[in-house]
């Protein structure tokens, strides 16, 4: 049993790739090792990463595959041998089977005499298979962007291949990667350790020889390295706390090999600037933690990962580098944002005009004149159902929303738009929910994301997504596969969440409709489309069973909110085994009544029924119907469910009892038209049919 | 920094007297990375951006600032180590700083080139571009080339410790000490450049200079596309044929279209048109100077 290890050596990998590719190269080196028989029982399999290298561990390796014997059959004996000579035919399978001739025997089996082979295959070493194999594996990880950098383009990878170490424990594995045979040296830290090679003796020394060159190749202990470190140094400051980021944590674990960190400071005159500018800055610009106070406020310092272990005088240096870099950033956005204010929001409007939206749409004052109609269509249809809300402020938002991309601040930090228009329009009093609206136009930007907290912002956010949704779709830009290159899949999820986690009172056909200037087709794609997000919505973010979502969008799918409260009632009553039975009743319902329909048989008069069973089913539906319709009125969706529960002993016992489909043209009609009005009375809240029963 | 490259055998440049946006666009490198001849360079290129002017205000941004340009092609495998020691020779001590390289891709759509590689981070700042070229005047590179620009001025900030670029010290008078700085010797410049090219430069004459620099080099081009597939010409009339002198038509072309970038001149519809007939140019030459080279080394 050995250990085996690889470690690729490479000029620094882009942070954003370093985990998928250390993920994929343990898989591809477990999944080689299983299909080749080389893992031996309670074999693992560990990866490493760095910047500059990915590395796999695996250990309980078997030196060789077991030995193996095959049998195969040939012609008939028949054909093979003539007067006990080989023919051609006996020739050509003995050099298929790669065995002598003299070697064929003889097979008896239920069909007649054939000839058979017993071919023996020697295990390779795994040092034979690794060789040969692993180098095409890792050749095929696969990279965002790769490149060339031999002569001649042998091959592209992410970034230029620099060393190669393949051990089974002691010995090298004799394989080769781009150009480059691989040995025992690996090599440590840039700086740290400097040029010379890093010599591994033993595969499961690994980890130990690079941390000896200032390397810690586990990418979980350098994440609780970082992690330490940042709250070790930020409890320097009284009462800090560092601003927890995992994105950024995750990029600084794969920007070091031994990371360490300081604490900077800056000026408490740049705090005069929006919090948003700054953790941007630090974050998106510098890759810096951003600091708070104990209520929650930005403090004046920030959080350097470094890749190195700076001594004293070092440390010194650095920070003072960093503290000078950051600073130069703040004055510039101060200065964009000192430069902005001299044209005021309002006056940029016409400015729009020179921003393109789309190129075969039209500018962003286009958009926001777009944008106004919808809002205009929207604020309508809320004022006539009573919702309160400032129309003024909406409109002046929808009006301004775009104009901060005029500006030089959104220019230099462009992932603050909307933010930063909003943070404007409060400069320059423009009015809270104006403000606050624009503030908020962007989000949800995603799924976990809350919605706009005020009316008028969910509204500007609503139809602006769903302006661009129907727009674009007018002009064939719908998203097909996974390609959806104007991310209208997110706009749609921010339409649906808005609407599921809002009190607007608007449904998806409304929100449609709202949008002037489409036709017909256009209205009923973008339609299918809102509800195809609703199902993911319901499925995805809410988690509810599939033939639960399908259940509840069959009875209707333009009620956002009330298709998740009919979703809520029908998952807890899908629990219960009577409704369930009520389900699959249903579904036979269903069935008998498209047969029927196939036949040509006419519904007829359910007062003609005369089996007792019927009447029965007849009377207990007709005394549930009222209550079932008044607690459907109040979205008491659960309860409504239970009731229908209630019908299971009747409905059971007119399926055993009663033909329907009797051969009586006055009963049959009467036993479909009954079961139809069964089926339409309580189906309104969900089609259970689609209800999955076993 | 220029003799420490010069020791390893690179061809020491200097600044290309045309106006260009950087030192990737000086023939030393635009041209030289095309085709298969090995070439390692150097050069300081000042490089015009006129929308970067900030009248000389603005510490840390200038229209107007120093590349170091090297170009090495092939790339040695050890170019990153020989990167590091370029700075250590520049004077800073890596163990007492926070290096790193983090992705950052090149590219430039007027010029059909891009690359992958690094900005270089020394405690937090950008000091050098680092690229792989892979593609140029949209031709495929083979062998690709290294490209590493130096901000300079930065650079020098960093060494001498000022907060503002117009402090860096350019020279000393030997016997009293007084220095000359940056700004002395610069700052008159930015301003009046920012003050040309945000509110004096003529646009219609601009345009007029673009489409007359434009003409002449799709002009000769034309021209070149005769002589160098013609099948009779000789290798000596091939390797006459003005390419260079077309270049820096192209050249004059993209620098007028950064200035009429700067005067607000190119709407965001225009913008792509226009980048697209620079590329043609900066496309053709490279073409037909890929081509001339090959004829040449018949």
């Amino acid at each position: 049993m050995s250990d085996f290890l690889f470690e690729l050596g490479l000029e620094e990998i882009p942070a954003r790739m370093i985990a998928g590719a250390e993920a994929e190269l343990g898989r591809r080196v477990t999944d080689l090792l299983t299909r080749e028989h080389l893992l031996a029982a309670g074999a693992t399999v560990t990866t490493f990463s760095t910047p500059r290298r990915l590395a796999v561990l695996a250990e309980r390796v078997l030196a060789r595959q077991a030995d193996t014997e095959e049998q195969l059959t040939g012609p008939s004996w028949k054909v093979a041998f003539k007067d006990d000579a080989p023919t051609a035919a006996a020739q050509a399978f003995a050099k298929k089977a790669g065995v002598d001739v003299s070697a064929l025997q003889k097979v008896t089996t239920p069909k007649g005499e054939y000839v058979g082979a017993t071919v023996k295959r020697a295990g390779r070493s795994a040092s034979e298979i690794l060789a040969a194999d692993l180098p095409k594996e890792v050749l095929a990880l696969y990279w965002a962007k790769n490149m060339y950098w031999r002569a001649g383009k042998p091959e592209r990878f992410v970034r230029p291949v620099r060393w190669v170490v393949a051990l089974l424990d002691s010995e090298v594995v004799p394989l080769e990667i781009a150009g480059i045979a691989a040995g025992r040296e690996s090599r440590g830290h840039r700086i740290l350790h400097g040029d010379a090679p890093v010599p591994v003796f033993q595969a499961c020394d690994y980890s130990k020889s690079l941390l000896g060159a200032a390397v810690v190749v586990s990418v979980a202990d350098r994440r609780q390295i970082i992690r330490k470190a940042l709250d070790a140094v930020t409890r320097t400051v009284a009462g800090a706390r560092w601003r927890e980021d995992e994105p950024l944590v995750e990029t600084v674990v794969h920007l070091t090999e031994w990371p360490s960190v300081i604490l900077g400071n800056f000026d408490r005159e740049f705090l005069a600037l929006p919090e948003e500018v700054l953790v941007t800055v630090m974050r998106d610009h510098q890759k810096y933690f951003a600091v708070e106070d104990a209520n929650g406020k930005l403090a004046p310092h920030f959080l350097a990962v470094l890749n190195t272990r700076a001594d004293e005088e070092g440390a010194a240096i650095i920070r003072h580098g960093n503290q000078k870099v950051l600073v130069a950033r703040f004055k510039d956005a101060r200065f964009f944002w000192d430069f902005d204010q001299k044209t005021p929001l309002k006056d940029r409007v016409e400015g729009l005009k020179h921003v393109t939206f789309q190129k075969e749409l039209g500018s962003y004052h286009w958009k926001t004149e777009q944008n106004l109609h919808v809002a205009q269509a929207l604020a309508k249809l809320l004022k006539a159902k009573g919702t309160k809300f400032d129309e003024a402020a909406l409109f002046q938002a929808v009006e301004l929303a775009k104009t901060d991309l005029t500006t030089e601040l959104v220019k230099e930090f462009t992932e603050l738009q909307g933010i930063i228009g909003g943070l404007y329009a409060r400069a320059q009093h423009l009015g809270e929910r104006t403000a606050l609206a624009i503030y908020e136009q962007y989000v949800p930007a995603s799924m976990e994301d809350n919605i706009p907290v005020c009316v008028e912002g969910q509204l500007l956010g609503l139809g602006d997504r769903i302006q661009t949704i129907a727009a674009m779709f007018g002009i064939g830009m719908e998203p097909t596969g996974s390609k959806d290159p104007f991310a209208l899949r997110r706009a749609a999820n921010a339409v649906v969440k808005i609407l599921a986690e809002s009190e607007l009172p608007l449904n998806l056909s409304e929100v449609v409709e709202a949008v002037a200037e489409i036709d017909g087709k256009t209205v009923d794609s973008v339609r299918a489309f809102l509800r195809e997000r609703l199902n993911f919505y319901l499925k995805d973010v809410r988690g509810f069973a599939y033939d639960v979502v399908n259940a509840v969008l069959a009875a209707g799918a333009d009620d956002v909110r009330d298709a998740i409260a009919r979703a809520e009632g029908l998952a807890a009553a899908r629990g219960s085994e009577d409704f369930v039975a009520v389900s699959a009743a249903f579904k036979r319902i269903k069935n008998i009544l498209r047969q029927a329909e196939e036949k040509g048989f006419a519904l007829g008069n359910s007062g003609n029924a005369k089996a007792v069973e019927a009447v029965g089913l007849r009377d207990a539906a007709a005394r549930v119907a009222p209550e079932f319709e008044k607690l459907r009125g109040q979205r008491n969706y659960a309860e409504a469910l239970a009731l229908i529960a209630t019908l299971r002993p009747t409905v059971d016992t007119f399926f055993d009892k009663v033909m329907v489909l009797d051969p009586d043209e006055t009963l049959r009609g009467a036993h479909l038209a009954l079961i139809h009005e069964v089926l339409s009375n309580f189906s309104t809240i969900a089609d259970f049919s689609e209800i999955v029963t076993s | 920094m220029q003799s420490f490259w010069a020791e390893r055998g690179c061809v020491l440049q200097q600044p290309y007297d045309v106006e260009v946006g950087a030192g990737t666009m000086a023939p030393e490198t635009f041209l030289r990375v095309l085709g298969p001849r090995p070439y390692k360079v150097g050069y300081a290129q000042p490089s015009r951006r006129p929308a970067d002017g900030r009248y000389g205000e603005n510490p840390n941004r200038l229209f107007k600032h120093t590349q170091f340009q090297l170009i090495l092609k092939p790339p040695p495998v050890n170019v990153q180590e020989l990167y590091l020691e370029s700075l250590e020779a520049m004077g800073i001590d890596l163990r007492q700083h926070d290096l790193k390289f983090e992705e950052d891709n090149w590219e430039w759509p007027a010029g059909g080139a891009w690359g992958v590689g690094w900005q270089v981070m020394l405690d937090g700042l950008e000091i050098t571009q680092f690229t792989y070229f892979q593609q140029c005047g949209g031709l495929d590179l083979d062998p690709i080339c290294a490209e590493l620009t130096y901000g300079m001025e930065r650079i020098a900030a960093f060494l001498q410790d000022v907060d503002s670029i117009y402090d860096i010290v350019w020279a000393r008078d030997p016997e009293t000490g007084a220095p000359i700085t940056y700004g002395d010797v610069r700052l008159a410049e930015e301003l009046q450049f920012s003050v040309y090219n945000f509110e004096y430069a003529d646009v219609p004459r601009l345009w007029e200079h673009f489409n007359s620099f434009e003409a002449e080099a799709k002009s000769l081009l034309e021209q070149a596309s005769a002589v160098l597939n013609d099948e009779k010409a000789s290798p000596a009339e091939k390797r006459r044929f003005p390419l260079l002198a077309t270049y820096e038509l192209a050249l004059k072309c993209s620098n007028l279209f950064n200035l009429l970038d700067a005067r607000g001149a190119i709407s965001v519809t225009e913008r792509v048109g226009i980048i697209g007939r620079i590329r043609n140019l900066a496309v053709g030459v490279a073409k037909a100077y890929a081509s001339q080279q090959a004829a040449g080394s018949q």
